[in-house]
């Protein structure tokens, strides 16, 4: 089935966001195409000729209930299609992993309840949110001035950062691999430069980057530590998302 | 069994017995003449639309390359932040209701004038001194509103975003919201009040439906509108925490007002535009609107559902209840499909005449087919999650308004011969058109597939990407198609100007506005045609050629 400019993804929800995509753009190409070619017809084959006047047809009721009662029906579709999709990603089942994402102007912060992990990053240094691959992820989002947009493209998926809010949601993540993240949502001067990245791991790399941390009570960005240092390095770009997506 | 009347050729009308008022510019300045009026609206909004549109190619220039430095990140913040502002509150809104609207509904109904004519002047001069306002905002030291068009809070507090740019954002769209206000309540009494003898509710044109059920929805949405505005005012000066944790207020509570005036803003600028393709889309099949009762129908539908789908704009915020939202927003297709069809239907089995106006009729239609068939994907909530603030959505709303964009040149192609009595040149205008269609489809196209590449909205600069660059060039090269487009328009106006007379009736039109001479005379008409359906010009014209019913067959004469 073709893909219609989406990308699979590469979590469990990106996944089945993805194939609801699909069946949209399947509605979309056939309704449009379908109308496209009435309107097509219609423009060629009426064009004026001469000065006659057509039949003043106005009314055809059984024409007019069927493009409304049709029409009815394709949307409760969409809509049953949507609720399955979106009952599955909004559904938060009890995980072990938890991370806290605090957006600032202009940054993140990324802090591992039961652990001294955290990750700060602001504009010149993109953080990196680190999480186990084939793990329920549940994060807590907040925000401690304005609206921010937390945005992973490769998870196919965004949720508002909102001062007072806690936004919580889950991740599981299919593929280890850098992707790329960034604010979304306009949230003043530096808007433009509020990226982060996500780096899957395996459980085994990423139980032994908490205990990196460990002893280190300071929250600071931890450059001290080998795997962060190793992450900090490189400018984030799309081709280190495009490469993790494969 | 009908008493007609016999029509004088348009040089036979005898002279206003005296000259009303003024002339020149204590006209303009001292005018309650809704044609008067409606044009000086129309001229401000073209010039908004022209200012709206060089922030825009400004925008897009930015846009070229990815670390562009042709404006600072501050100024790109101000530039779409009154790109849009100007576009939705100063052009799109005004252009509509109170510029053709106020021209051609009461002649449409056969009303002498708006039902209160020196309100009407007032909601001109609101509308003239909030645009001038809101503008002013460049002229600070801190420069205009750029917190987006949109003022999200807690961004649009004074701690955020300090200076007088903001005040005078918030100070204009006050008093352009009243001047909507105004003009809802003047069309409204117009429409219930002022029909000529024989116009039933259901013999007004589509037009004037759609202009009735716009300004309820003004009356529905613009006070909350200017409700959340003074709180946000309140929270800037008075220290007041309506949208601040801090003081224990709410900041998404901003985003629930905003967006319960911004979905039905939606419909308040569609609906006249729709209303004006579908005049347009009769007139040149030389045919009635098919489906003329389920068009109606469709509008009113419309306008309900319009006002329970405002959160669609909050499915991210993760703060609303999402099934209703979407379904609510999702029905929103149903009747926007059943004009989908009437409009084809209408066209069906015509003899259609491809004026500028038609083509650019026709090119609202096929642009807003790709509009409102993008829009379902975003009535889905796990869809929206995924395409939220990215260029998808910005590439969504452009189809949409250049959709409206193009009916409305279609509109000005088509009724500025009945407001000034002159033709425009049509060689012209059909070049107009192809620059204006295709510019919007090499404009929108594009951001779609940069949207679903993850590029985010709001962006001065964006990450080193080949590919985002080379699309990002496609889509300024189609702004820069649309801004040709508006330069042929301006080239057109010049060379028509007082050149080709148009007579009453240019396009064989079928609506009431058609019987009268072009320009009107001052209180529109000297005599009245019997009014028995929506077309009475028509009706007159061509007696044995009128509507049939569902059923019946045109019979032999």
């Amino acid at each position: 089935m073709p893909s219609f400019g989406a990308k699979p993804g590469d979590t469990t929800s990106s996944r089945s966001v993805f194939h609801l995509w699909q069946g949209f753009s399947i509605g979309a190409v056939v309704i449009g195409a379908l109308v496209l070619a009435l309107l097509g017809y219609a423009v060629l084959r009426y064009r004026a000729r001469g000065e006659a006047i057509p039949a003043q047809t106005q009314y055809h009721i059984p024409l007019e209930l069927a493009y409304t009662i049709v029409p009815i029906l394709i949307v409760f579709g969409l809509f049953a299609a949507t609720l399955v999709v979106e009952n599955r990603e909004v559904a938060n089942p009890p995980t072990k992993v938890t991370i806290n994402v605090n957006a600032f102007q202009w940054g993140w912060k990324f802090s591992y309840p039961g652990s001294s992990a955290v990750v700060v990053g602001q504009t010149t240094q993109d953080p990196v949110m680190v999480m186990p691959v084939n793990t329920d992820v549940h994060i807590n989002l907040t925000s401690t001035d304005v609206v921010h947009g937390f945005y992973v493209k490769a998870f196919n998926f965004s949720r508002y950062a909102l001062p007072g809010v806690v936004n919580q949601f889950t991740f599981r993540a299919l593929n280890t691999g850098t992707f790329f993240g960034q604010c979304t949502q306009l949230c003043g001067l530096y808007h433009s430069l509020m990226f982060f990245k996500v780096k899957v791991v395996t459980d085994a790399q990423y139980q032994s980057w908490l205990a990196s941390f460990s002893g280190n009570t300071s929250a600071a960005y931890s450059s001290s530590n080998a795997l962060s240092q190793q992450l900090s390095t490189g400018v984030a770009t799309k081709q280190t998302l495009s490469s993790g997506a494969k | 069994m009908t008493d007609l009347l016999e029509r004088p050729a348009a040089a036979e009308h005898p002279e206003p017995a005296e000259q009303h008022g003024p002339t020149g510019l204590l006209k303009w300045l001292t005018t309650t003449d809704h044609k008067v009026i409606g044009l000086s609206y129309t001229i401000t909004s073209v010039m908004m639309l022209v200012i709206g549109g060089a922030l825009a190619e400004l925008i897009r220039a930015q846009l070229t390359s990815p670390n562009n430095t042709l404006v600072s990140f501050a100024q790109y913040n101000e530039l779409f932040t009154m790109h849009g502002s100007v576009m939705i509150y100063l052009f799109a809104g005004p252009f509509a209701f109170g510029g053709l609207a106020n021209i051609i509904v009461p002649i449409q109904i056969g009303a002498p004038d708006m039902a209160f004519p020196r309100l009407n002047a007032l909601s001109y001069w609101l509308y003239l001194t909030g645009s001038i306002t809101m503008l002013l905002g460049f002229f600070t030291a801190g420069g205009a509103a750029n917190f987006g068009w949109v003022a999200y809070a807690p961004l649009s507090n004074s701690l955020n975003t300090p200076g007088a740019g903001a005040d005078l954002w918030i100070g204009g769209l006050l008093l352009t919201g009243f001047s909507a206000i105004f003009t809802g309540v003047n069309l409204v009494a117009t429409i219930f009040y002022l029909r000529a003898p024989g116009m039933t509710m259901f013999r007004m044109p589509i037009f004037t439906w759609n202009l009735l059920v716009t300004a309820i929805l003004i009356l529905l949405a613009f006070p909350v509108l200017t409700a959340g505005l003074i709180m946000l005012y309140a929270d800037r000066h008075f220290g007041t925490h309506i949208f601040s944790v801090a003081g224990g207020g709410v900041p998404v509570l901003w985003q629930h007002i905003f967006w319960f005036w911004g979905h039905p803003e939606v419909y308040i600028l569609a609906l006249p535009f729709f209303g004006m393709a579908t005049e347009i889309f009769a007139t040149f099949s030389k045919k009635p609107v098919f489906g003329y009762k389920g068009m109606v129908f469709a509008t009113i539908t419309i306008a309900a559902l319009s006002l329970g789908v405002w959160a669609h704009h909050m499915f991210t915020t993760g703060v609303v209840l999402l099934p209703f939202f979407s379904i609510m927003s999702l029905l929103i297709a149903v009747p926007t499909g059943i004009k989908i069809f009437n409009w084809i239907g209408t066209m069906w089995r015509g003899q259609l005449w491809f004026s500028t106006a038609m083509l650019m009729a026709i090119g609202f239609l096929v642009t807003f087919l790709i509009g409102g068939l993008t829009g379902i994907y975003l009535a889905s909530p796990p869809l929206d999650f995924f395409t939220h603030d990215t260029y998808f959505v910005v590439a969504h709303f452009h189809s949409v308004v250049m959709a409206l964009v193009l009916a409305g040149m279609g509109g000005l192609y088509y009724w500025g011969p009945k407001v000034t009595g002159y033709m425009l040149n049509e060689r012209i205008g059909k070049a107009q058109f192809w620059f204006l269609f295709i510019g919007t489809q090499v404009f929108t196209l594009p951001m779609y597939a940069l949207g679903l590449d993850g590029m985010p909205r709001r962006m001065a600069v964006y990450p080193h990407d080949p590919q985002w660059k080379a699309l990002n060039d496609v889509a300024s090269l189609g702004a820069l198609l649309i801004g040709l487009s508006t330069v042929l328009f301006v080239v057109n106006l010049v060379v028509s100007w007082k050149k080709y007379p148009a007579g009453d009736n240019p396009w064989d039109a079928q609506t009431l506005e058609w019987f009268t001479t072009s320009p009107p005379p001052h209180h529109n008409f000297y005599r009245l045609p019997a009014i028995r359906s929506e077309r009475p010009t028509w009706d007159y014209n061509h007696p044995e050629h009128r509507a049939l019913g569902h059923g019946t067959r045109e019979e032999s004469h």
